[in-house]
C-alpha cells in the first residue's frame, strides 16, 4: 500500500464526504428548528439530482458535449435550476405534510416523514423509470496527476461548490436578519414568535435552504458517481443522517465534519479492509456514537442551533 | 385480462414498450392457445436483459404463429416484470403458473433470478427454459429446468484462455459482484483456469450490485501491477467501473462475460471501454445463415442489432416449440422429457444438444470493444 494510493483514497473519501456534508446540513437545520428528523430529505437529494439531469439536458448538454464542452455558465444555471426546484419541493413538503402535524406528538411527524419519503421514492420510480441513467457530462473531464495521485476537475468542482455553499450558508445564518431569526426560532420558538418573528416563514426558509443544498449534493453526486437512479436517496440519505448525528444533530459545523468523516471512513474501509463493509462501517459508527457520545462530536459545548 | 399480466403493486411494472399484447380474450388452459410465460427484468438496472430477450421471444412466436403455430394451436407469450429483483422473480413465476396458467416458462437472464424462479417452477412441475443464465446451479435446481446457453465454468475459462494465450497477460486483477451468483461463479472459474495456465491473480476486489462508488477498489487495483481487470458483472456497473478506472488513470483493458451485452454499456462507459474484451454467445458479424436471417428479421422489426441475449431469447422459444412438437402435447412431463431429448437442434446461437445436466455444449465468441461497437476477435470451442 503506497503513499500515493493512500492519498488517492483520502481524496476520494473527502469528495464523497463533501457530498454527505451538503446533505447532512439539511437534516441538521430542520432538526435544529423543528426537532424533526426529515426522512424525506434523501429523496429531495434524489429529486435534485434528477432536476439537474433534466436541466442540463434541456440546456443542450448533449450537443455541447460533442462540441467544445458544456459552457460553465450553463452548468451553473443547471445547478441553480436544480437547487431552485428542490427548494420548492422542500417548501411544498413542509406545507403539505409537516405543517398539519406540527403540534402533534413527536412520533406523528416522524412517521409522516417516512411516508413522504416512500411516496417520493415511488413517484420517482413512476416518473423517471427505475432504470439507472448515466449523468450528462456537465463538466468535461480533465485529469491532473500530482505525485501519483490523480485529481480530476470533477473532484475539484465538488470541493469548490461544497466549500462555497457552506461559506454562503455560514454567512447567511450568522449575518443576515433571516439567519438570526432562524437561530432565534431554534433557541426558543415561543420567545421568537413574541419578538415578532414569523415562525412559519422561517421554517419555510429552512426547508428551502436545506433542500437546495441537498440538490447541489445530488448534482455533485451524479457527476462523481456517474449514474443516478430513483433509489439513490435511500442509502445516501441515511449516511448523511448518520453524519449529522455524528457531528451532533442541530449543529452546522458538526454536520460538515461528520460528513467528511463518514466519507473518509467509508472509502478507507472499502480500500483497506473490504468493500463489503463500505456501508456497514457507517452504521457501526452510528451505533458507537449513540452508545458513547449520544450528543455527537460537537455536542459538549452548547451547540449553536439553527 | 390485460391487467392480469401486470406484476407487482406498482403501475410502472405494466409498461411494456413496443410490445403488442397478444393475449386472446378469455383464453385459459384448455382453449386453443398455448401460453408461454416469460419473466424478465423489463425495468431496473438490468432492463436491457429483459427487454432484448422479450423482443426476440415475441419475434420467434410471431414467426411460429405465421407458420401455423404449434400442435395446431397459436402460441401466446405473457411477460411479467421482475425489475431485476429475486423476490419479484419468484412472485412472477408463481403468478404465471397460478393466474396465467402457462404451459411452459422462459426466463430469467440473471442467474440469481433464474434460481429464485426456477425453484418455484420445479416445485410446481412446469418446464422452464432459461435463455441465458450461465451459473451451473440454475439447472441443478431440478429436472424441469433447462437452458440454451453454455455455463460459467466454460465462460470463465474462455476469457482466461484468451487472456493468457492471445493477449499474453500474466497478471490480472479480479473485481466481482458479491451479491451476484453469476459474477461469483465466473470469477471462480476464471481464477482457476487462469492460474492453471500459469497466470497470477494479483488482487481480488469486490462490489455489491447497486453500489455507485468503485474508486476505492480501483485505486487498490491500480497499485497491484495488473495488466487487465476481469469484471464479470452486469453492464450498468461495468460502464461506471470503466469510467471510474479512466478517471483514476488506470489504463488497462477490462474483461468480462455476457453480462456486458447491452447497448447501455456503451452509453454509460463510452470511450473508457475501448480495448476491453468480453465473452458472448453470439456475434452478429460472424453468424451462420440461420443467424443472419435472425439478425435481418430482428433489425427489420425493431430497427436495431440484436444482442447475444436476444439471440438466446429467440432460441429458447424455438427449442421449447420444437420440444412441444416432438412431445405431441403440452403435458408438463411429456414436455420435460422432450426438452431433455433435444439433439442437434439448429438454433441461431449454434447447434443445441441438451446433456444429462440439462445444459447444452456450445462454443463462445470473444468480442473487443471499439468506439461503442463490439467486434468479433476469437471463437473458443468447448
Amino acid at each position: 500500500m503506497s503513499l500515493s494510493q493512500l492519498l488517492q483514497q483520502i481524496l476520494n473519501g473527502l469528495s464523497l464526504g463533501s457530498i454527505y456534508a451538503l446533505i447532512a446540513l439539511g437534516y441538521t437545520m430542520v432538526y435544529g428548528i423543528l426537532k424533526l428528523i426529515n426522512f424525506a430529505h434523501g429523496e429531495v437529494f434524489m429529486v435534485g439530482a434528477y432536476a439537474g439531469y433534466f436541466a442540463a439536458l434541456g440546456l443542450g448538454v448533449d450537443q455541447a458535449a460533442s462540441g467544445g464542452g458544456f459552457p460553465l455558465h450553463l452548468a451553473a444555471l443547471a445547478l441553480a435550476l436544480a437547487m431552485g426546484s428542490a427548494a420548492l419541493l422542500g417548501m411544498a413538503i413542509e406545507y403539505l405534510a409537516y405543517r398539519p402535524v406540527r403540534n402533534a406528538p413527536r412520533l406523528t411527524p416522524l412517521i409522516t416523514a417516512i411516508g413522504v419519503s416512500l411516496f417520493l421514492q415511488n413517484a420517482a420510480l413512476l416518473a423517471f423509470s427505475p432504470n439507472p441513467r448515466p449523468y450528462p457530462p456537465i463538466l468535461r473531464e480533465l485529469r491532473y496527476e500530482v505525485g501519483g495521485v490523480i485529481v480530476t476537475n470533477v473532484k475539484l468542482a465538488i470541493f469548490a461548490v461544497a466549500i462555497a455553499l457552506m461559506l454562503l450558508l455560514r454567512w447567511f445564518v450568522q449575518s443576515t436578519w433571516t439567519g438570526k431569526a432562524m437561530r432565534a426560532v431554534a433557541t426558543n420558538v415561543d420567545a421568537a414568535r413574541l419578538m415578532g418573528i414569523d415562525v412559519n416563514r422561517i421554517i419555510r426558509v429552512t426547508f428551502a435552504v436545506g433542500s437546495a443544498l441537498a440538490a447541489a449534493g445530488g448534482i455533485l453526486f451524479g457527476l462523481d458517481q456517474i449514474m443516478i437512479n430513483p433509489s439513490m436517496g435511500v442509502l445516501t440519505g441515511l449516511k448523511a443522517f448518520v453524519a449529522a448525528v455524528l457531528g451532533g444533530i442541530g449543529n452546522i459545523q458538526g454536520a460538515v465534519v461528520g460528513g467528511l468523516l463518514i466519507g473518509l471512513a467509508e472509502q478507507l474501509t472499502a480500500g483497506y479492509i473490504s468493500p463489503d463493509y463500505r456501508d456497514a462501517i457507517t452504521f457501526l459508527i452510528l451505533i458507537l456514537i449513540l452508545m458513547l457520545r449520544p450528543q455527537g462530536l460537537f455536542g459538549l459545548v452548547r451547540p449553536e442551533k439553527v | 385480462m390485460l391487467l392480469a399480466s401486470c406484476a407487482g403493486l406498482n403501475g410502472f411494472a405494466c409498461k411494456k414498450p413496443g410490445q403488442a399484447e397478444q393475449r386472446a380474450s378469455g383464453s385459459s388452459a384448455g382453449s386453443n392457445a398455448i401460453t408461454i410465460g416469460h419473466y424478465a427484468s423489463m425495468t431496473g438496472a438490468t432492463a436491457h436483459f429483459g427487454q432484448d430477450t422479450d423482443k426476440a421471444a415475441r419475434l420467434a412466436i410471431e414467426q411460429l404463429n405465421a407458420q401455423g403455430g404449434v400442435l395446431g394451436k397459436q402460441l401466446e407469450l405473457v411477460t411479467l416484470d421482475t425489475r431485476g429483483d429475486s423476490a419479484e422473480a419468484a412472485n412472477a413465476v408463481t403468478r404465471l403458473i397460478d393466474v396465467e396458467k402457462v404451459h411452459a416458462i422462459i426466463g430469467e437472464v440473471a442467474s440469481s433470478l433464474s434460481l429464485a424462479g426456477g425453484r418455484i417452477a420445479q416445485r410446481r412441475s412446469i418446464p422452464m427454459v432459461s435463455p441465458s443464465s450461465t451459473n451451473p446451479k440454475v439447472t441443478e435446481v431440478g429436472d424441469y429446468i433447462f437452458r440454451v446457453c453454455y455455463i460459467d465454468p466454460f465462460q470463465g475459462k474462455v476469457m482466461a484462455t484468451f487472456a493468457r494465450d492471445n493477449l499474453k497477460f500474466g497478471k490480472v486483477a479480479l473485481l466481482k459482484d458479491v451479491k451476484n451468483d453469476y459474477s461469483i461463479g465466473l470469477a471462480d472459474s476464471f481464477r482457476s483456469a487462469f492460474e492453471a495456465a500459469g497466470g497470477q491473480i494479483v488482487v481480488e476486489q469486490s462490489y455489491s450490485a447497486g453500489d455507485t462508488d468503485f474508486s476505492a477498489q480501483l485505486t487498490a487495483i491500480k497499485g497491484s501491477g495488473a495488466q487487465a481487470i476481469y469484471v464479470p458483472g452486469y453492464y450498468s456497473e461495468v460502464g461506471a467501473i470503466a469510467r471510474t478506472a479512466e478517471r483514476l488513470g488506470l489504463k488497462v483493458p477490462l474483461m468480462g462475460g455476457d453480462g456486458w451485452d447491452a447497448p447501455d454499456l456503451f452509453k454509460i462507459g463510452g470511450s473508457a471501454l475501448n480495448g476491453s474484451y468480453f465473452s458472448n454467445h453470439f456475434a452478429t458479424d460472424t453468424a451462420t445463415p440461420r443467424a443472419q436471417r435472425f439478425v435481418a428479421d430482428f433489425k427489420a422489426k425493431f430497427g436495431q442489432e440484436p444482442t447475444g441475449l436476444a439471440a438466446l431469447g429467440y432460441d429458447a422459444v424455438l427449442v421449447l416449440a420444437d420440444a412441444m412438437k416432438r412431445a405431441g402435447s403440452t403435458d408438463p412431463r411429456a414436455l420435460r422429457d422432450a426438452l431433455a431429448a433435444t439433439k442437434n437442434f439448429e438454433a441461431v446461437t449454434g447447434s443445441i444438444t441438451i446433456d444429462k445436466d440439462r445444459n447444452p455444449q456450445k462454443s463462445s465468441v470473444v468480442l473487443e470493444i471499439e468506439d461503442g461497437k463490439a467486434k468479433f476477435v476469437a471463437l473458443v470451442a468447448p
